[in-house]
């Protein structure tokens, strides 16, 4: 006991005059955090500061062409700007100048109107109520497409947003005028005979706490899989720490020592633990203080904290094994470094922290289900989103905390074996 | 006693052994020398005994333990001085010191004695605060001896204790290596300086290509060896001239 709390004081001691070390690993996920919440919390709000500006070519001027552009203003989310050559916005989308262009073609209107009235017609005919006048089937009425240049670096998330959009614009207009159709082939131009509104509405039902619904935020996505993925990245340091001391010599003497391997991890694991938690502190001490002040959602932590250091200490543990592994095995900082940052990315990738599991092929979302991070994460959300307790959490923390034994016990077997005399 | 029975060592993906059926008897309370040009297997050889490096073949026995058997009971019974500054540069001699103390499993005032005490003998006690990363190579190379005898070893190894360090701090250490001696330690030593070897051992062996190839008290040495004036006439009249690079 008394050589790992040496052990562990001199970790804490090394850690404490590395003062540019400190910062990198305080300062920096706090950075993080904030940023990448900045970015994406746009997509969490329904009344978006930032519009995204969309050039216009309408070549058709009628009903349907204002009803898109009626619905773009009225989305708050695009800055409609009109122009008159299709060639021109087609040059400008491309270079990148601006990411979508809707060019509306010449009498989609009228055409449209045409076609369902044709429709109508053929329809009544056949009940025998339009027997009067002569079906105008005669007439073809061509094809008309809505085009949509996207710039080439747009991501596909968007584009498919929009064509949705645009597609339900149509669909709506497409519908009323139908109705309509009907209405005048009854002779009822003056009184609606239609309700043209929406018979099916949707309502999002979401979880209660205390019979008060609970809105997630873009702070409580964020924060936890920012969180997490600082935590992750205490693999780098830690694993440089490591082979600092193979390389300093320090090492070489420590296996001249009557101390055993796990209790010189253990003092590291100590100390890289307390790190972790105090950089969790810091995630939400920003989430509930600083990003109400920069017009961020606060981060609600009312009722959670207790299961949310539980899934904090857990996932510390899980990525402080990680490191101690990465340490065991790298000769240099140049292997270890690289390695342990673009791990980390990796496991972030498979853990859900970009994209969501649910929305990945399926190979990779039973590669995810091997993910520490994808664990955290999981606790986290459960906590943060699900309105968990303890006994919801059990699974992923217990997975942490066997992900770290074996971690720790795959370092120690090797180093033995690797020193063995 | 040290008792080394045909000791081998060949590194992975060597060509040559480094150490060939080597045998050999420290007696206790001896101050044994290890010379050899570059690349003869000093340091290999005291690293198999320090534990370091796992013996090909061949076996050993410090005091009649073996770290087969009994690890952690020869750990506490050895002292290495490794060649570089295996010290915390971030950290003062104190913390270094104490750090490594404890690792001995030395605490308390128990601790802090044996920490002051050399500190003194070894003229860092106005620098036990300082942070190692300031220290000049002589004060490096007194802080990493100090680390290897607070826990008072009967057998203390040395890799080159001495090497790229003034003169001054080359004799205070000499001189504490001999006051350990007196109090009974065993010291086996490799070294460069075959003047310093020539004064302070009490037995020497010349290595070369793995092999002993000379061995007994200095003073023998040179007399047995025609036209030697000093130990490195010996040397250089069994090794030969021939530089020994390697890479």
């Amino acid at each position: 006991m008394h050589k790992l709390l040496a052990s562990t004081y001199k970790e804490a001691l090394l850690l404490s005059r590395d003062i540019g070390g400190l910062a990198i690993l305080f300062v920096m996920p706090l950075v993080l955090v904030v940023t990448i919440t900045l970015i994406q919390d746009s997509t969490f709000k329904t009344i978006n500061d930032t519009k995204i500006p969309v050039l216009i070519v309408d070549n058709d001027k009628g009903t349907v062409a204002n009803h898109i552009l009626e619905g773009l203003k009225d989305s708050g989310s695009f800055d409609v700007i009109m122009s008159s050559s299709e060639e021109e916005v087609e040059a400008m989308v491309f270079k990148g100048e601006y990411q979508l262009a809707i060019i509306i073609p010449n009498q989609l209107s009228t055409d449209l109107q045409k076609k369902i009235n044709q429709n109508v017609e053929g329809i009544l005919s056949k009940f025998g109520l339009e027997d009067e006048v002569e079906p105008i089937f005669t007439t073809e009425i061509a094809h008309k497409e809505v085009r949509l240049y996207f710039d080439p670096a747009t991501q596909m998330t968007f584009k498919n947003s929009v064509k949705n959009g645009i597609d339900k614009m149509i669909s709506q207009i497409e519908t009323q005028s139908i109705y309509k159709a009907f209405q005048e082939q009854l002779g009822e131009e003056d009184e609606a005979i239609f309700d043209t509104g929406s018979f099916i509405s949707f309502r999002e039902i979401v979880l209660k706490k205390d019979d008060k619904e609970m809105m997630p935020n873009s702070s409580q996505h964020n924060v936890p899989a920012w969180t997490l993925f600082a935590i992750f990245f205490i693999i780098v340091p830690l694993s440089i720490n490591m082979v600092k001391e193979k390389t300093q010599g320090t090492f070489v003497r420590l296996r001249t020592n009557p101390v055993g391997y796990a209790t010189v991890l253990g003092g590291k694991t100590l100390v890289y633990l307390c790190v972790c938690l105090v950089q969790f502190t810091l995630m939400l001490l920003i989430g509930v203080y600083l990003f109400p002040t920069i017009g961020l959602p606060e981060l609600d932590v009312s009722g959670r904290l207790p299961l949310l250091y539980i899934v904090a200490l857990f996932a510390g543990l899980a990525a402080i094994g990680l490191g101690l592994l990465l340490g065991t095995v790298a000769k240099t900082q140049e292997q270890s470094a690289p390695f342990g940052a673009t791990f980390v990315v990796i496991l972030a990738a498979l853990g859900g922290v970009w994209v969501p599991v649910f929305v990945m092929p399926k190979f990779m979302q039973a590669l995810s289900n091997i993910s520490p991070m994808n664990w955290g994460l999981n606790g986290f959300y459960d906590v943060f989103l699900r309105n968990a307790r303890f006994v919801d959490i059990l699974p992923e923390i217990t997975l942490l905390l066997l992900f770290f034994l074996i971690t720790s016990i795959i370092s120690i077997v090797y180093n033995e074996r690797k020193n063995a005399v | 006693m040290i008792e080394i029975r045909q000791l081998s060592k060949k590194y992975k993906g060597a060509e040559d052994f480094s150490v060939v059926d080597l045998s050999l008897k420290i007696e206790d309370k001896e101050i044994f020398g290890l010379l050899g040009p570059n690349g003869a297997g000093k340091t290999t050889l005291i690293s198999m005994l320090c534990s370091l490096l796992k013996p090909s073949s061949g076996s050993f026995a410090i005091n009649g333990l073996t770290f087969q058997e009994n690890k952690n009971e020869l750990k506490q019974l050895i002292g290495i001085v490794p060649q570089e500054y295996a010290l915390y540069p971030s950290l003062t001699a104190f913390e270094n010191l104490s750090y490594f103390g404890s690792m001995y499993g030395l605490k308390g005032t128990v601790l802090k004695n044996s920490i002051n005490e050399h500190l003194e003998t070894l003229g860092l006690t106005r620098f036990a605060n300082k942070k190692v990363n300031t220290f000049s190579g002589g004060m490096k190379r007194r802080v990493n001896l100090i680390a290897s005898i607070l826990h008072h070893p009967k057998v203390l190894f040395l890799d080159e204790p001495t090497v790229g360090v003034d003169v001054q701090s080359k004799n205070v250490i000499i001189d504490h290596l001999r006051l350990l001696n007196k109090n009974g330690t065993t010291i086996i030593y490799t070294s460069h300086h075959l003047n310093e070897a020539e004064n302070f051992c009490s037995r020497v062996a010349i290595i070369d290509e793995g092999r002993i190839i000379s061995e007994g008290v200095p003073k023998d040495l040179i007399s047995k060896q025609e036209n030697a004036h000093n130990l490195e006439d010996v040397f250089l009249a069994i090794t030969g001239k021939a530089l020994r690079d390697h890479a």
